[in-house]
């Protein structure tokens, strides 16, 4: 009942809003809280999604993106597109138009030769750039006049919205960081610390992982907002203490990443002083399956690699039945409450890409499973596990430490040994787990297990990268230092076909049946992949806050100059 | 007037201690304690058998207060507490004390060696100091990461994990009790008596287990108790950070991580492991803090 009323308080503000903040500053302070807090406001420099996000209140790119994954302008008059001749035909180069006017928080004039400048930083070889996938393929970038700016790329880029798009490659003054190139990068703190950008705030004062206070930008392009006059971006805590400063005490405006646990999700949004936000983007919690034969006898080398296939996961009656045995609904309930969904995809969004047809593992089957083990030869044996040729139906089933991840495993375990399955767990800590190591044989990549659990999901809008991470050539093993994508060690030649047409089509429709058909193949086809959750982000909002629209994908600050106080 | 006393037949020393022991209120008490959740942990699985329910049904009774069907209320997953509760004990108190042992065996007899025999104790204090100075999280790290594989595949994973933990709780934590153990002995071995045993001929061995050992079982005796509490506590760090017992297989420390996040909706859950740990390491302590009085012969009949 609170809720519905807190609720219907929004949707009231929301009417009435653009009487209340035609005036820049007029709404006086809001407070963020980023319990990550930020250590830099140069997203150059950072892959942490903290800084990413802080600094796009900043730094502002060509273009963006909104709630629904749509390419919008922001510095950019509007968004090139083949149809209106921004994008070549041949899709080897993009033009960008400057909007005429546009000035840095310092007075001074945005003008192409910033975005050359802002290319050159980031691809210059001393320097490690932590946003260098968005200019991959670039060749070169070319400033015919000061508001023009194009784009070369390499060879035929169907998704040209890279450079220059979204908060992780905003645009940097070349004034300011001009002495920065290089291995030079780091150690510019005052302009790493506050770069002059073209975002609806400015940073006043900058303290390492605490606090980052900001003001109104007074250059601005559009001259009503923001609408707060200051802002303070906290940190520190943890995702509960978070939810709590923004749902029970109300001591924060809005506050990023508050996963928590159902239970107590619904006793804050009980209190009426804020509300949670959800929304949908790509990540998605799966079950994978290793192709190969982990087992510990053999030789240090050949565990987990192509050499030797797996003795059980091999067939894929195991694999479907070990999917048909869970119910996604109930992990959903135990897990992540409104921040999560069932879904059988491996790409569950965008919408354009996102098969919905795929959708027969969401109904739990338990005696179909049973049915399909004893098909595969699999029969009980005395103690209620079933065997095949004296083997054993066992399985090591891993995951990292996560209080969420244990409960699944727990319930997974339940579901599996009923349908006479033995299970073994095993929770690896975090930064092992996804450290990468390739000396420690508990990484998520070495695969000493039969089935992992991990959730991924894939930058931006396209799915083309992602989808290309299962062919034959990318599975990780000794050769290649465990450095491979491709986990489950999946290998077909007529997937890699898929992928090489995908990287050749530019036609948007044609490689949405594309993507469709490749995420079928991993999932429902052969079960290689095994998609339990669709994982969305959960932030929390004071209710006096208005015009807060959660984007997955692009930061969730990206319309931060819309805010306003609900009065 | 002598002779009566003489014919009196003398209390044995067991006896003796028995009887000042029971002197201290507060040591019977633990005594008291520790006995039942000993009992609790090891007869209590006879008395009480937990439902054996599917998923889906225990899911339908997640997060029951206490009842009769399940006294101590049930999980987020609809698991029996009380049942949960009585497996993580046997594990928890069971590491505690093995882990507890070893270390104080390793402590005593490296503090011995160093306080008695003077070329033996700059190198051992100067091993003490190396464990001391070791990072003991990434020296767990990598004991688990070596051997967690090779004992799983001779004695299964969960009495391999057991075997391990227990082993590198143990490894790591002797030092402080070899540092006590030797600053007693280098006290003891100057007093009259132990010259005394010395000038009589009496070779090291019968002088440190009769005359010298006997005197440092009271700051042993401190240490591990406190051992023990640290020992419960590093398992549920080590649980935590992965390494130590699969998820599956509960111990205190792990149903109070657990319980953590429910913590404000359902706070029993980390009120009963939690006053399990913290009734264990109290009434361990207390009974330390008894047999010291009661095993030192100058306290003795205060």
């Amino acid at each position: 009942m609170k809720l519905k009323t807190a609720l219907l308080g929004a949707a009231c503000a929301f009417a009435f809003a653009p009487a209340a903040f035609a005036e820049r500053g007029a709404d006086g302070h809001v407070n963020v809280l980023y319990w990550q807090a930020p250590s830099t406001l140069n997203p150059y420099l950072s892959s942490g999604t903290k800084d990413v996000e802080t600094s796009s209140l900043v730094l502002e790119g060509l273009a963006g993106f909104n709630e629904k994954g749509e390419v919008i302008a922001r510095l950019a008059e509007s968004v090139p597109t083949v149809e209106n001749g921004g994008v070549a035909a041949d899709l080897t180069s993009i033009t960008w138009k400057l909007q005429p006017g546009l000035l840095w928080s310092d007075g001074t004039p945005v003008t192409s030769a910033d975005a050359k400048f802002t290319w050159e930083y980031c691809t210059h070889p001393e320097g490690g750039c932590a946003q260098a996938a968005r200019y991959e393929g670039v060749t070169a970038v070319e400033t015919p006049d000061e508001l023009t700016i194009v784009v070369k790329f390499a060879a035929p880029k169907p998704n040209p919205y890279m450079a220059f798009v979204g908060g992780t490659s905003p645009l940097l003054q070349a004034a300011q960081f001009a002495n920065c190139l290089g291995a030079a990068a780091s150690t510019c703190t005052d302009q790493n610390f506050m770069p002059i950008g073209t975002g609806p705030f400015v940073v006043k004062e900058f303290k390492t992982n605490d606090t980052v206070s900001l003001e109104a930008n007074p250059n601005y392009r559009d001259p009503a907002k923001p609408a707060f006059a200051t802002m303070t971006v906290k940190g520190g805590g943890d995702a509960e203490a978070a939810a709590r400063a923004v749902m029970e005490t109300g001591e924060f405006d809005y506050a990023w990443n508050t996963q928590i646990n159902p239970e107590l999700q619904a006793a804050m949004a009980g209190g009426g002083k804020g509300v949670f936000l959800n929304g949908f983007g790509t990540l998605v919690e799966r079950i994978e399956m290793n192709m190969t034969d982990p087992s510990a006898d053999l030789a240090e080398g050949e565990r987990s690699t192509t050499k030797h296939p797996h003795p059980i996961l091999s067939d894929i009656k195991v694999r479907t039945a070990l999917s048909m045995a869970i119910d996604r609904q109930v992990l959903v309930d135990v897990g992540y409450g409104a921040a999560g969904r069932p879904t059988c995809n491996l790409v569950p969004a965008p919408e354009m890409f996102a098969d919905t047809t795929n959708t027969g593992c969401l109904t739990q089957d338990i005696e179909g499973a049973k049915a399909l083990l004893e098909e595969a030869g699999w029969v009980a044996g005395a103690d209620g596990i079933r065997e095949k040729d004296g083997k054993k139906l066992h399985l090591l089933y891993q995951t990292s430490t996560n209080p969420v991840r244990q409960d699944f495993q727990a319930l997974v375990k339940g579901w599996w040994e009923e349908i006479g399955v033995s299970v073994e767990l095993k929770n690896i800590d975090a930064s092992v787990f996804f450290g990468g190591d390739a000396g420690s044989p508990d990484t998520f990549q070495k695969f000493y297990a039969d089935v992992e659990m991990y959730a991924n999901n894939f930058d931006g809008t396209d799915p083309e990268p992602y989808l290309a991470q299962y062919m034959c050539d990318k599975i990780p093993g000794p050769e290649n230092q465990w450095q491979g994508e491709n986990i489950n060690r999946f290998c077909d030649p007529a997937y890699d076909a898929l992928v090489k047409e995908m990287s050749a089509t530019a036609d948007l429709a044609k490689r949405s049946e594309l993507a469709k058909t490749m995420n079928g193949m991993l999932t429902r086809d052969t079960m290689t992949v095994v998609p339990l959750v669709d994982r969305g982000r959960l932030s929390a909002a004071s209710v006096t806050l208005g015009g807060v629209v959660l984007n997955t994908w692009d930061t969730e600050l990206w319309n931060a100059q819309d805010w306003f106080r609900v009065k | 007037m002598t002779d009566t006393a003489a014919l009196d037949k003398p209390e044995s020393q067991l006896a003796a201690v028995w009887r000042q022991f029971r002197q201290h209120k507060g040591a019977v008490f633990g005594l008291c304690v520790l006995g039942l959740l000993v009992a609790f942990v090891l007869l209590g699985p006879y008395l009480w058998q937990a439902e054996e329910l599917k998923v889906s049904e225990a899911l339908k009774v997640k997060n029951k207060p206490p009842s009769l069907r399940f006294p101590l209320g049930t999980d987020q997953l609809g698991r029996d507490m009380l049942d949960r509760m009585m497996s993580a004990g046997q594990v928890s108190l069971a590491v505690g004390f093995v882990a507890m042992l070893i270390a104080i065996f390793f402590g005593t007899f490296i503090g011995v060696m160093a306080g008695y025999f003077k070329r033996l104790d700059g190198p051992l204090m100067r091993l003490t100091d190396m464990f001391l100075a070791l990072p003991l999280i990434p020296l767990l790290l990598v004991m688990v990461m070596l051997f967690r594989d090779r004992l799983a595949k001779v004695v299964g994973p969960e009495m391999g994990a057991f075997l391990l933990i227990v082993f590198a709780i143990g490894a790591t934590s002797w030092m402080h009790a070899a540092r006590i153990v030797r600053g007693e002995v280098l006290a003891l071995k100057e007093r009259e008596y132990v010259l005394a045993a010395r000038s009589i001929g009496a070779p090291p061995r019968r002088i440190i287990l009769r005359h010298i050992l006997p005197n440092v079982v009271s700051p042993v005796m401190v240490a591990a108790t406190l051992g023990i509490a640290e020992a419960i506590i590093t398992e549920s760090v080590l649980s935590f950070l992965g390494l130590g017992f699969p998820p599956d297989f509960p111990t205190w420390g792990r149903l109070l991580h657990d319980g953590l996040s429910y913590m404000q909706l359902y706070p029993e859950r980390v009120i009963w492991p939690g006053l399990a740990i913290s009734l264990t390491v109290l009434s361990v302590n207390y009974i330390g803090d008894g047999l010291r009085d009661a095993l030192d012969p100058k306290a003795r009949g205060r």
